[in-house]
């Protein structure tokens, strides 16, 4: 008995050392699994309070130009306003009676990092203004990312520049979809994968979200072509992306919400569940 | 350890936890360099304090890092294992001196503290890379962070003890 007490006394640095590290291991092992990062991240209380301490601050520094970003997206909206009001026939719905299929809310990018290979946003909304794990996080110009955990007033965002991140995404043109992944390379160009041999690609042509998942709708602007090639078994593209997204100046950003996906999910599990 | 150093610790622990999350994090040098200067707590505790309350200081240093940043426990795995290290790299860069407890780091020969360190800096940025990462497909990218993160870092705590030590004489 003695001798194993003066076994932990000689070695107490050792052990400590040991047991510390495979706690951090631990921690970093169950980061990759996806939302699965309960405790240890940036959307608890005392860390996201920090973060938005700091935000009020830098907010200002970049005001001019989210102003411009406001002013081109009303331009836009209002454009497809006119648009729709010159294809409108028939008496006016009541909008209010209408369940829209997605929702939107706004949030404030608090804290922001692209520079490694799994990266995640914090945003200053949570479970109290009804964020859920799963919505989907876009900005005014494009696609930003997925929501991976939520606190009470906080909620984290997996980036697109996250090796783990994947999402259906489309060629605008022909409808041909494959998966918007990132090699960590750039911060302003993503990787798109598995779009068959059969499309024509060209360099410009404008990559939209495939509408195939329950988190983002249909035709939300990812970027553009820089340049292709063929894998190395010769049956899908290999696709670089020049986002239109800055990933590196987000300030605010939309999420959606599918109010169908809880159905749609379900339905799709009865029929794995029957299949077995 | 006097009640002045540990007071000088605890200050320093925070003040460095701080300047870390809010600004050193967002600098993105050249796109994805950042120095990370909490290390200076680790090289700078005291040579005679307590080695087993260094290990789990040095643990919920990385820790604090690690919540900031979302990035799970890669920084405290990194920062354990150079508190556990510490030891050893000491007694290689400043020799017997080191034993005798005479050194002090901000008054130690200036190669020997550029060994001290850089040493403890890479091992540092070599682990955590290493688990950020998290895969042999990158294996470049890791050791392209490590090199120029390890230089950068090295530099930024060299400038910082010059400028401190500058103050107290």
């Amino acid at each position: 008995m003695q001798q194993i007490i003066f076994f932990f006394i000689r070695n107490k640095n050792f052990l400590l050392f040991a047991v510390l590290f495979v706690i951090s291991l631990g921690l970093t092992i169950q980061t990759h699994n996806y939302h699965n990062n309960k405790y240890i991240s940036s959307a608890n209380y005392i860390t996201g309070g920090i973060f938005t301490f700091k935000n009020n601050v830098t907010d200002y520094f970049s005001l001019g130009r989210e102003n411009e970003l406001l002013q081109e997206e009303n331009v836009m909206l209002r454009q497809e306003l006119e648009k729709l009001k010159k294809n409108a026939s028939g008496p006016e719905l009541d909008t209010t009676l209408v369940a829209n299929k997605f929702e939107y809310f706004t949030a404030r990018v608090i804290n922001n990092n692209y520079a490694k290979t799994k990266n995640q946003l914090t945003l200053d909304k949570g479970e109290r203004d009804s964020i859920s794990i799963d919505l989907g996080v876009i900005s005014s110009k494009g696609l930003v990312g997925i929501v991976s955990d939520v606190s009470n007033k906080y909620a984290t965002v997996q980036s697109i520049l996250n090796t783990k991140s994947r999402i259906n995404a489309k060629l605008k043109k022909s409808s041909h979809f494959g998966s918007l992944v990132w090699n960590t390379k750039d911060p302003n160009i993503a990787q798109l994968v598995d779009i068959p041999r059969l499309a024509k690609l060209e360099k410009g042509d404008t990559i939209i979200t495939g509408g195939r998942s329950t988190i983002f709708p249909e035709g939300i602007l990812i970027g553009t072509i820089r340049d292709f090639r063929l894998d190395e078994d010769d049956n899908y593209y290999y696709v670089n992306i020049d986002l239109f997204n800055d990933m590196t100046s987000l300030e605010h950003v939309y999420l959606i919400k599918n109010n169908d996906a809880r159905e749609i999910i379900d339905l799709e599990k009865g029929v794995e569940d029957a299949e077995q | 350890m006097q009640n002045n150093d540990v007071l000088i610790n605890i200050v320093r622990f925070i003040v460095l936890v701080f300047l870390q999350a809010l600004v050193l994090n967002n600098i993105n040098f050249l796109g994805y360099i950042n120095p990370y200067l909490y290390l200076l707590f680790i090289l700078l505790y005291p040579l005679d304090g307590n080695k087993t309350l260094l290990i789990f200081l040095s643990f919920l240093l990385g820790l604090s890092i690690d919540i900031f940043e979302d990035s799970g426990g890669v920084h405290a795995a990194a920062c354990a294992f150079i508190a556990y290290a510490r030891p050893v790299v000491l007694k290689y860069s400043f020799g017997v001196s080191y034993e005798y407890n005479t050194i002090k780091i901000k008054k130690a020969d200036p190669l020997e503290r550029l060994v001290y360190i850089a040493a403890m800096v890479f091992m540092h940025h070599f682990i955590m890379f290493f688990l950020e990462i998290f895969s042999f497909n990158h294996m470049l990218l890791l050791l392209k962070s490590t090199l120029f993160s390890g230089i950068f870092t090295t530099i930024v705590i060299l400038c910082t003890l010059i400028l401190f030590n500058r103050k107290t004489q």
